[in-house]
This record gives structure tokens, sequence and C-alpha cells, in this order.
């Protein structure tokens, strides 16, 4: 189905020469435009749309075999936003490959828009499910991987996780659940910046050892710099090689990367209102030109 | 046709949909069921032995089951979520989401609901659960008489392309109905006429209501008695009709009588055609342990409480 609407595979993309510039150039519109939609919506939460922009980049930019025209092919990789709060990035990242129009994800979180605050799959098929409930995109994850498996359709299932998110009891059951029925075929991330809504996830509910849990839960376990492209790229490469398990890479990032201002500050995890000189001034220092902060700025 | 033949007389609820969930198989190659670690407890280890490669175990974790349903709708497949109507409480939220906020073809089968469960006790008692599901969007709500109706509806939930919510039953169940049973999604039907009153019941309570309407033909009061299988969406026309024939009616169901068939019978007649209603289920208490008679007659749901019900309901009419 759709077969001549397919452009280039993940392994042509990956060949590229130039691909870890594409990939940083592509981190950084998706940091801009989530900032942009953030600031046109008056609310929702910029720093994991930041932390996982770099991520994002990899997934549609590289790693995944999913393409703009062909959405509903059945052999299409799957991508889950299990942390839900993080479509703006997810938004960004659909805007930039071209899955959605980019002025219009601007218009996040406002009625009639597609762009809800957090995904929902009949408004916009291409996300792939309802998320923004914590813990359960994994469990569909899970279910989409059993499933592909079960039909013999080849594809692989990718999903993002917050690390407070880990919290949930879900998170634990779909991950013994997973390594009990062998999914190779998916690849869990966890953008682990370290914060959550109210504060350190260590004044939480600390999630340490956190490589140790996932070992111990029976997965293959990568810890890489989560804003570092090539470690990104050669983690994603490894899950994929990896057989009878399935595979966690926990990206060790920065909550609010590329805004000084919002860097480590659990304060920009929760849904916020950004103002114009706060919004421009993250533009600016993300690298946006004068044009680009315009055209970010006025919808 | 969903082969009632296979189904003994002695059959419950839950071991006739297991049975026509296996009988079904080849005609759904895309069903897969997921279980949490009482196949045999749901029926369904007749769909384990017939099709070992398309059960799905998920261990006691019923939320992640849930949830991984939805994902499996999303990539083509049938799922059929089985476990306790108690343990579905528990994935409410999981349904919301994964199943009914993103209209899933997914279906939830629920053994043990309601009183029925018996020596388990009041934990283990769903009582909740039509209420619940029923609140989803979208969420189709079933629960079905006999095993006849339970294998006719099994079929039809499948044929069904979204959720669905769906008791069974635990006790060996009373054979209402005949081959020539219908069963069509939304739709009740009059068992017996009646002219005084019509009881509307739903599950196990529907064998109850016609022996209710025994005992009041016994006093000269006509009870017409119609089974409600699928509580979400109602069938407002029919009761509609009934309020207008009878000018009263009772409902009867094995759950709280606060946001079951009761309340759905008394939303549907209230915009339509009200009329003096009485209910009879669960008084917003828990249950306990005992024999399933026992409990019926103890939290007044047994056919005595049905036929007091009718009497009382036929003296608030306005002469």
């Amino acid at each position: 189905m759709n077969q001549q609407l397919k452009t280039v595979s993940a392994e042509a993309r990956l060949a590229q020469p130039d691909l870890a510039e594409k990939l940083a150039k592509a981190a950084r519109f998706i940091r801009c435009h989530s900032v942009a939609s953030i600031y046109h919506a008056g609310s929702g939460h910029p720093g994991g749309a930041l932390s996982s922009a770099d991520l994002f980049a990899c997934l549609y930019g590289a790693e995944m075999n999913v393409w703009p025209t062909a959405v509903d092919e059945p052999t299409r990789d799957r991508f889950v936003l299990s942390k839900g709060h993080a479509a703006p990035a997810l938004y960004a990242a659909g805007a930039y490959y071209g899955f959605c129009d980019r002025k219009a994800s601007l218009q996040l979180r406002k009625l009639n828009s597609p762009f809800q605050g957090h995904p929902h799959v009949l408004d916009l098929p291409w996300v792939e499910t309802s998320t923004g409930s914590l813990g359960q995109g994994f469990s569909v994850a899970v279910g989409m991987a059993i499933g592909l498996r079960l039909q013999k359709i080849p594809a692989r299932v990718y999903t993002m996780l917050g690390d407070g998110e880990l919290q949930e009891g879900e998170v634990w059951e779909a991950a013994m659940s997973a390594a009990h029925h062998k999914l190779d075929n998916l690849c869990a991330l966890i953008d682990y910046n370290k914060l959550q809504s109210d504060n350190h996830n260590d004044a939480i509910m600390r999630l340490e050892p956190l490589a140790a849990k996932w070992q111990a839960f029976g997965w293959s376990v990568t810890e890489i710099d989560g804003h570092d492209i090539p470690q990104i790229l050669e983690a994603l490469r490894q899950a994929g090689a990896t057989r009878e398990k399935p595979s966690v890479i926990i990206a060790h990032t920065i909550k609010g990367k590329g805004v000084p201002y919002m860097e480590n500050i659990p304060a920009w995890h929760g849904s916020v209102k950004l103002t114009p000189a706060q919004s421009e001034e993250a533009l600016t220092v993300l690298g946006a030109s004068t044009d680009e902060i315009r055209n970010f700025m006025n919808v | 046709m969903s082969s009632p033949a296979l189904i003994a007389n002695s059959d419950s609820l839950r071991e006739a949909f297991g049975k026509t969930l296996s009988a079904l198989a080849d005609e759904f190659p895309k069903l897969v069921v997921l279980d949490a670690d009482i196949a045999g407890g749901t029926g369904v280890h007749h769909f384990r032995k017939s099709h070992p490669e398309r059960m799905i175990q998920f261990g006691i974790a019923e939320q992640n089951m849930m949830a991984a349903a939805g994902g499996m709708a999303a990539v083509g497949l049938i799922p059929v979520v089985t476990t306790f109507a108690v343990f579905c409480l528990r994935a409410v939220e999981q349904a919301r989401l994964s199943l009914g906020y993103a209209r899933r073809n997914a279906k939830i089968v629920a053994s043990h609901p309601g009183l029925d469960v018996g020596p388990d006790g009041g934990s283990a008692q769903a009582l909740e659960d039509l209420a619940a599901f029923r609140a989803i969007p979208g969420m189709i709500v079933i629960s079905p008489a006999d095993p006849t109706e339970m294998a006719l509806a099994t079929r039809a939930i499948l044929e069904y392309d979204g959720p669905v919510y769906m008791r069974t039953g635990r006790s060996p169940s009373a054979r209402l109905f005949g081959d020539d049973h219908k069963f069509e999604i939304g739709k009740g039907q009059i068992l017996r006429q009646g002219h005084d009153v019509t009881i509307v019941a739903c599950g196990v309570e529907v064998a109850r209501a016609l022996n209710a309407a025994d005992m009041l033909a016994e006093d000269g009061i006509f009870a017409r008695v119609v089974n409600m299988p699928t509580i979400k969406p109602i069938d407002a026309r029919l009761l509609s009709a009934c309020a207008v024939e009878t000018g009263a009616l009772v409902t009867a169901e094995d759950h709280n009588i606060h946001g079951g068939l009761g309340s759905a019978v008394a939303e549907a007649l209230a915009q339509t055609t009200p009329c003096p209603v009485e209910f009879v289920g669960v008084k917003d208490t828990f249950g306990a342990s005992g024999e399933p008679e026992e409990l019926a007659q103890h939290f007044g749901i047994s056919a005595p409480f049905i036929a007091d019900a009718a009497r009382r309901v036929i003296a608030r009419k306005k002469k």
C-alpha cells in the first residue's frame, strides 16, 4: 500500500555524510517551534520538549521508517509518545519532517485545533495513539510490538518515556511483559532530565539505580548523552541489532536544554505562560534568525 | 452461526463465552485473547486450548493488559481483554484513554460480575462496573442473560467496530432462550407480555424477573418482562413504548442501583415518557460472602423483591 509514495528509507537517510548536521538543524527547529507553540498557546510544558528535541530529530530524521505520504502504511515503524506532555516537541518534529503543517501546528492547545495539549490519534493519525496519562503509552507500544510480531510485520516500535513517568506502576508491568515476550522489535527511550513537575526526581521519588532496574527487568540497556546525536544514533542502531530482548536507551538530558534561563529549573517543567520577551529571548539563544523569529512569533 | 449447540445445559455465561470465542476464532483471524492469569476463571481456557498462538499472557497486571490491547488494535488485531469485572475496574482509566478516547476496536469481557461471584465476598463482587464503563464516551456496555444470548452477543461484539465492555457470569446460568433467539446491540426484547407494569432486567436478573412475573400473575397482576442486554446504548424506543403501555417500570440488575441499568432506563424515560420507576439492585453498599441465591435474598435482588417493587410502582401510578 502506498509503496510509491514512500520517500527514502531509514537506511538511506543514515548513510548521508552530513546527517549529524542535518539532525542538529532539525533539533534546533524542534526547540524553536516548541517554544513558539507554547508561547502562542499561553500554556504548555517547555522543559521536557526542549530536553527531548535531539531524540525526536534522530528518530524522525534518521532512525524510523515513517513517511508523511504513507501514514497508514502497515509496515511503517511506530512511535508512541508515552510522555504525552512533550506533545509540542512531537508536533514540531512532525512539522519539520512534513507530517503536519508548520503554521497550523503552532495552534497548540486551542479549541478546534488538532494539536491538543496531549497527542490524540483521532485528530492526528500520525501520532499513532492518544497519550497523556503517564505509563499508558508504554503499554500501548508493548501491545503494538506484540501485534506486529504476531502478524509477521517487520516494523519496529519506539516509545519515549519521561523520568517522572517511571514512578507509575504500569511502567514496570509493561517492562516486565516486554521482556517476558522477548520484544526485540521494541525500543524505549527515557528522556532522563532529572526533573519532574514539582521538583528533582530525587526529591519526589528516587529512580536510581535506574540502569540496574531495567537490566533486572530483562532489558538491554544503553546509557547515553541524550544531546549527542552520534551517540543517539549509535544507541538506536544497537537496539535494532539486539535480539530476544527489548532495548531501553537511558538518555541523560538537560531539562530546558538550549534556553539558559530554563535549564535545570523545575518551574519550567509545568504548564507555563511565556511572555513575548521570554519567547523571543529563547528563540534568539536557540539560534533562530530575525526572519525566523518573526515567523514564529506572528501567526 | 455462533454455535449455541456447543453449549451445555449447565454452562455458566463465562463457559458459553469461552466456547463461543474458540468456535469463532477461524472466522475472525484477527481475534486475539488477552489473559491476566485467570483463563480458567474467565472461560478462555477453551480458546487457549484451541488457539494457543493467539492467547497473550499478561500476568497479574491488568492496567498494562488493558492499554496494550489498544496497541494491538492499533496494528489491526481485534483484542479481547479478559479478566474479572472487579479487575476491569482497576484499569478503567486505561480503558478510557487507550481504548475509548482512541476509539479502538477492542473488547473487554468481564467475568465474575456482581453478587453472582458468591463466596469470594465483597472485595471481589464488582457492583460498579456498568456505571464506570457506561460513563466512557463511545463504550458499548452489554450484559447477556443466558448462554445462548452470550454466544450471540460474542459474535455481535466481534462484528462491531469499536470498544465494548461485556459482562459474563460465574454461576451456572438459567436457560431462557432457544436457538431462534436474536441478539442485536442496542435492542431489548419483550419476553413476556403484560399491561400493569414492565420489569426491565439484564444479566442474571432476567430469570428472576420472569419468576417475579409468575408471582405477580398469581395475584392477578400482569407484568411485562423486558430483557435489556445492552445497557449502552439503551433501547429508548422500547422503554418509551413500555412506559406508555404499562405506565410504570421496575428495573432489576446485579449492580449498585446507582449508575447501571436503572440509571440508564431512568435517563431515557425522563427525556421522553416520564413514569414511576422502582430500582431493584444493590442499594449503594458492598457485597459479602455467601452463595449467589443467598446473597440475592440478603441484598434484595431476588424475585420476591422484584415482585414487591412492581406492586409499589403500580401503587404510584396516577389513576
